[in-house]
């Protein structure tokens, strides 16, 4: 390809892995938010209060239609007006774990009210407190149907890491840009940070779906 | 200054910027459908080749980021000669993005319409164009519409991006208004709430009036 120099990819590969590792810690740790405050949101839902249930039903909306990345800006830079100062890692991780929080309650949600109601009853009827209940009879069985949905956010979470740019968290995207400014040179790395995307989401979406099999058998479901 | 007074000064700038929000995700939203239809039925057909091609634009538009392909168009593409406005730039990356995700939409929708169907079509001798156009995809259609409905809200939200190369869209007027006032709350807040009354009150009742209006075309309403 024109004006491609391989010299300059060598130079510049370390930069960018060291970098891909922070992308990795970041994914990793907004889920890990995402998934504990997720499952909050969708307990939230089914509690016998009308009110608590409206109320964190209209917030999961709210965080579902408004851009990430706007959300971002908004942890990051209120805190400061209030006297709170939040340093991007925490704000990014804050803003991205709320995000796929929103989501993933629907996930769950959508798993917990796949299980058949026969299953409520004879937890009832076992006279099991609501935690045994949730955790022993509920939760194991709508776990294989909320499985697809949580692997494709995960999946999902790595690709919007890039907007942690935004604030200056030294990640994958924030790295090619500094690059580029440094060198006037953005074919190499932005190109880069592209392959590297592919050949971690690409892998990553064919294993989540092998999981999500393998667990389905084990389960003995299909 | 009060909430008022920042409404009153800022609301016009705001105003402004939402418009071309709107603007930025009927633009895409036109693209993606069209790029969607395009390479779903592209994977569908029997050449391989053709079928590589779709598959290969998929992968490599869900496979990376949004940001990435927009930087990747606007920073890199010039070098190849081909230099877009900013705004054209913005609006054609968000469609071919989203697009490569509703092409799977399209797809399993087509999929899903009951053999018999098919059978039919092929019985009564109509020809490949005149099965898909007159009989797959008015009943694929509606099962499709709930999902796409979906995938225009993050359309929307995909737009934001396109503030980061300067496209004067809502994000970057909010942007612009907390640099010069330090009103963080007040411009990303009130930016916040305009992206959700847009998706709420704008979006979903559009895509509710086109499933019934669909469901109604198809006599099952």
């Amino acid at each position: 390809m024109f004006d491609w120099r391989w010299d300059f990819v060598w130079e510049i590969l370390p930069r960018l892995i060291w970098a891909t590792g922070n992308t990795l810690i970041a994914a990793l740790l907004g889920y890990g938010i995402a998934m504990v405050l997720g499952l909050v949101f969708a307990l939230a839902q089914r509690t016998p209060s009308r009110i608590l249930t409206m109320v964190v039903r209209e917030l999961v909306e709210f965080i579902r239609s408004t851009p990430l990345v706007l959300q971002i800006f908004f942890i990051f830079y209120v805190g400061p007006q209030f006297g709170i100062r939040l340093s991007p890692w925490v704000s990014g991780m804050a803003a991205i774990g709320l995000h796929y929080a929103a989501y993933l309650s629907e996930v769950y949600r959508g798993g917990i009210e796949a299980v058949p109601r026969g299953q409520w009853e004879a937890a009832t009827a076992l006279n099991l407190s609501t935690a045994r209940t949730y955790f022993r009879v509920i939760i194991p069985q709508a776990l294989p149907t909320a499985l697809a949905g949580m692997g494709n956010y995960l999946v999902g979470i790595f690709k919007d890491t890039p907007m942690l740019s935004v604030i200056g968290v030294a990640e994958l995207m924030h790295t090619a840009n500094a690059i580029g400014s440094e060198s006037y040179r953005f074919l190499e790395p932005f190109t880069l940070v592209g392959v590297i995307f592919l050949a971690i989401s690409l892998p990553t979406a064919w294993l989540i779906r092998v999981f999500e099999r393998r667990v389905r058998r084990s389960l003995g479901m299909n | 200054m009060s909430y008022i007074e920042f409404l009153t000064t800022y609301g016009p700038r705001l105003m402004t910027g939402t418009l071309i929000t709107i603007a930025l995700t009927v633009l895409a939203g036109l693209l993606a459908v069209a790029i969607a239809f395009a390479a779903a039925l592209m994977k569908l057909s029997p050449s391989m080749v053709v079928r590589g091609i779709a598959t290969t634009y998929i992968e490599i538009f869900r496979g990376t980021s949004l940001l990435v392909q927009l930087y990747w168009i606007f920073f890199v593409l010039p070098l190849f000669g081909i230099t877009l406005e900013k705004f054209t730039a913005g609006y054609i990356t968000v469609g071919m993005n989203l697009g490569a995700y509703g092409a799977e939409l399209v797809r399993g929708a087509i999929k899903s319409v009951p053999r018999g169907q098919w059978e039919a079509a092929l019985a009564l001798n109509m020809s490949p164009a005149k099965r898909m156009i007159r009989i797959i995809l008015p009943q694929a259609i509606v099962v499709m519409l709930p999902p796409w409905g979906n995938l225009f809200i993050e359309l929307l939200k995909g737009t934001a991006l396109v503030s980061l190369i300067a496209v004067a869209d809502l994000m970057f007027q909010a942007k612009q208004i907390n640099g010069s006032t330090f009103l963080s709350a007040q411009s990303f807040g009130t930016a916040l709430i305009i992206y959700y009354i847009v998706a709420r009150f704008g979006i979903t009742p559009s895509m509710r009036w086109l499933e019934r209006r669909s469901l109604r075309m198809l006599g099952r309403g």
